[in-house]
């Protein structure tokens, strides 16, 4: 794949990046491409170094090595076609401001020193909580938003920034039912229109249905590409190693096609077993590409 | 002495002048120093202005405000400086840097202090006053340096005023747009170190912590935006500011600092206790009132459950027989439910043997049941 496009072409190119917390490495030596208009989840164990890749991304995270660029250029000469949603923790929600008011923030960056949002920017952060369902909690106090709803205010708020890529930080944590469905419907449709999503997912079962694109990580990459190729028993017990309990998600029947599923479990079993690394055209490649 | 004479008494209009200045400042700066959860930073800053309190003096050859302060500002920072870079360099966590930080400086200044007035310097008695402030002391020119001080600190709250926001909400976020961070941290951080000099005179460096703390923390329990908690934060400050000092001018003797703090810390009590939605009476009130209304609806669901088992919606009962289902009297909630229109007291027919009134669910009550029971069968799905 990388190597049909070029370096501009690629919405995220990363190169031989290494990143140390205190003299441990966290990252080691990734390589890790994404094309532009994919949906791509990142994937690991905990402690993979999922969210300190984002945040190495977007200069959050000093790295020891290696090297950055979205669409062609560093971070800092692209940060205008960048989005991203933090974790929801990471911030205090008992902070005295309204869900409409933390939406605007996405456009402190365009405003520029000493301008402060008007009407028309209010009106665009409004267009932006219509987008994710929250226009009736405009004026609301954030710290009176449930956690679904205080994601989505945070998705809003990468919205307004009108981005290429977006990043997000473990979107689907801790919501509901309701709004990880609305989150993921709205990241479709960003693809659809041709921007690229990234987002480090902590949940295996939903990767297939959800994406396009993964990176399976731990410390280093384990596998890229698309799901379809990369998904296998193989990358990820080489990911998660003797975790079981995960494995056992990964074969267990997939809820929305239990037909391709059980078919898929022995197919699994046998490419792992006469391969280490299972053909892209696989019997499990065509069957997993059947799921929606 | 009468209020007029009061007001037109030159000293305490110094003194009133330069509380409700202090106040103004130290609200706005603090609001912004507890929203980042750095409170004891302005603890840390106002112990470590001491050692720069004596070095001015030392310096400047005598009491000179302009000197004084400087070296307060200056070894204020210096102490931020170190609470920074043990929390990079070493596995201290910024409580116990803090700590460290205000131990070390603020026994530098004691040193320096005792040093000071143990020669023979006629003026040097004057320094203890920055312990715990001398209000009556403030000169008029004081008073010009303290609003210079105070204009320039609000100047740069209003020009920066949204990255400041960011800053504080979301730090994460603002570095992704490109907002120099620790740029304005450290601002933020020089910001509360020119509220602490602003402060030295009136109340002194081991109490001035709490005029950071106190106007933000009681104007967070009533706002619910930024904007209006550092208007009331600044509102907060004026008012304890200068009753401390119209207090303290009323009686004679007592010192003007403490009381500035006193009158801040009752604005925060009564803040804490009553303010809508966050005070503590509020909560108490609110979770009496969600137990009554869960009783009322445990009633009500209980009288709609046992008309459909009876497939009758007009289906009687005794009040022994509802009291019975809960094990406890419910005639209190039955009185509510019924002036609410949900049930009606009803006189059985003639043909029945007893003759007592009983309860019957209304159509709206029927109603009602139905909603409560939807709700919560969605919570249970969800």
């Amino acid at each position: 794949m990388s190597d049909t496009l070029h370096e501009p072409n690629l919405a995220l190119h990363v190169e031989d990046l290494t990143v140390s917390y205190h003299g441990k490495p966290v990252l080691w030596d990734i390589d890790f491409d994404v094309p532009p208009g994919v949906m791509a989840a990142i994937v690991g164990p905990n402690g993979a170094g999922k969210s300190t890749l984002i945040k190495s991304v977007l200069g959050l995270v000093p790295s020891v090595a290696g090297h950055v660029t979205l669409f062609g250029r560093p971070y800092r000469g692209a940060r205008r076609r960048v989005g991203y949603v933090p974790q929801r923790s990471s911030v205090d929600w008992d902070f005295p401001t309204t869900a409409l008011d933390v939406v605007t923030m996405g456009l402190y960056g365009r405003l520029g020193w000493l301008r402060r949002p008007g009407k028309r920017e209010r009106a665009e952060a409004m267009a932006a909580l219509v987008m994710v369902g929250m226009e009736a909690f405009a004026g609301r106090q954030i710290s009176q938003l449930s956690g679904g709803q205080q994601q989505r205010v945070f998705l809003a708020r990468a919205l307004v920034q009108k981005a290429d890529v977006y990043f997000l930080d473990e979107p689907m944590a801790g919501v509901d039912a309701t709004t990880e469905r609305a989150i993921v419907d709205i990241l479709r449709r960003l693809r659809d229109q041709g921007k690229t999503v990234i987002v480090v997912h902590h949940d295996l079962q939903t990767v297939r249905s959800y994406f396009d694109w993964m990176l399976i990580l731990n410390v280093r990459v384990i596998a890229q590409g698309p799901v379809n190729d990369v998904y296998t028993a193989d990358n990820l017990r080489r990911a998660y190693g003797g975790q079981i309990a995960l494995l056992d998600d990964v074969t267990a029947p997939h809820p929305e096609s239990p037909a391709a599923a059980t078919s898929e479990d022995k197919s699994v079993g046998k490419s792992a077993d006469d391969a280490r690394n299972p053909p892209a055209d696989s019997a499990l490649g065509n069957i997993a590409r059947e799921t929606p | 002495m009468s209020l007029l004479a009061l007001l037109s008494d030159y000293t305490l209009q110094n003194v009133a002048i330069g509380a409700a200045l202090l106040g103004l400042v130290s609200g706005v700066l603090g609001s912004f120093a507890v929203l980042r959860k750095q409170s004891l930073l302005g603890d840390t800053l106002s112990h470590a202005a001491l050692p720069g309190v004596c070095l001015g003096f030392i310096v400047g050859g005598g009491r000179h405000m302009g000197s004084i302060l400087a070296g307060a500002l200056i070894t204020g920072a210096l102490a931020a400086l170190v609470m920074l870079l043990l929390t990079r360099m070493s596995r201290l966590k910024t409580d116990a840097a803090l700590g460290i930080s205000l131990s070390v400086f603020f026994a530098v200044g004691v040193v320096l202090l005792t040093y000071l007035q143990g020669g023979n310097n006629a003026s040097q008695g004057g320094l203890d006053a920055f312990l715990f402030g001398q209000a009556a002391a403030t000169l008029r020119s004081d008073l010009w340096i303290m609003g210079g001080i105070s204009v320039f600190a609000l100047a740069l709250v209003a020009a920066l005023w949204k990255e400041f926001k960011l800053v504080s909400f979301d730090t994460q976020f603002a570095a992704t747009l490109g907002l120099p961070v620790a740029w304005l941290e450290a601002l933020m951080t020089v910001m509360i170190a020119l509220a602490v000099v602003v402060g030295l005179q009136m109340v002194g460096v081991v109490l001035m912590a709490a005029m950071i703390i106190a106007p933000a923390v009681a104007a967070r329990q009533w706002a619910h935006r930024l904007e209006s908690m550092v208007l009331l934060a600044a509102v907060f400050g004026i008012i304890g500011g200068v009753s401390g000092a119209m207090i303290s001018a009323l009686a004679r003797g007592l010192a003007t600092g403490p009381l500035i703090i006193l009158s801040l810390s009752s604005v925060v009590i009564v803040s804490l206790m009553f303010a809508p939605g966050r005070g503590f009476v509020w909560e108490i009130l609110k979770l009496k009132r969600d137990r009554r209304q869960l009783r009322y609806q445990q009633v009500l669901t209980t009288l709609y459950r046992l008309a459909s088992h009876h497939s009758d919606p007009g289906y009687r009962l005794d009040q022994g027989m509802v009291d019975a289902y809960h094990r406890t009297n419910t005639k209190r909630a039955l009185d509510r439910l019924m002036r609410r229109g949900l049930v009606t007291l009803t006189t059985p027919p003639s043909h029945e043997p007893g003759q007592r009134k009983q309860w019957v669910l209304t159509a709206e009550g029927y109603r009602e049941a139905e909603r409560i029971l939807d709700s919560l069968g969605q919570e249970a799905s969800a």
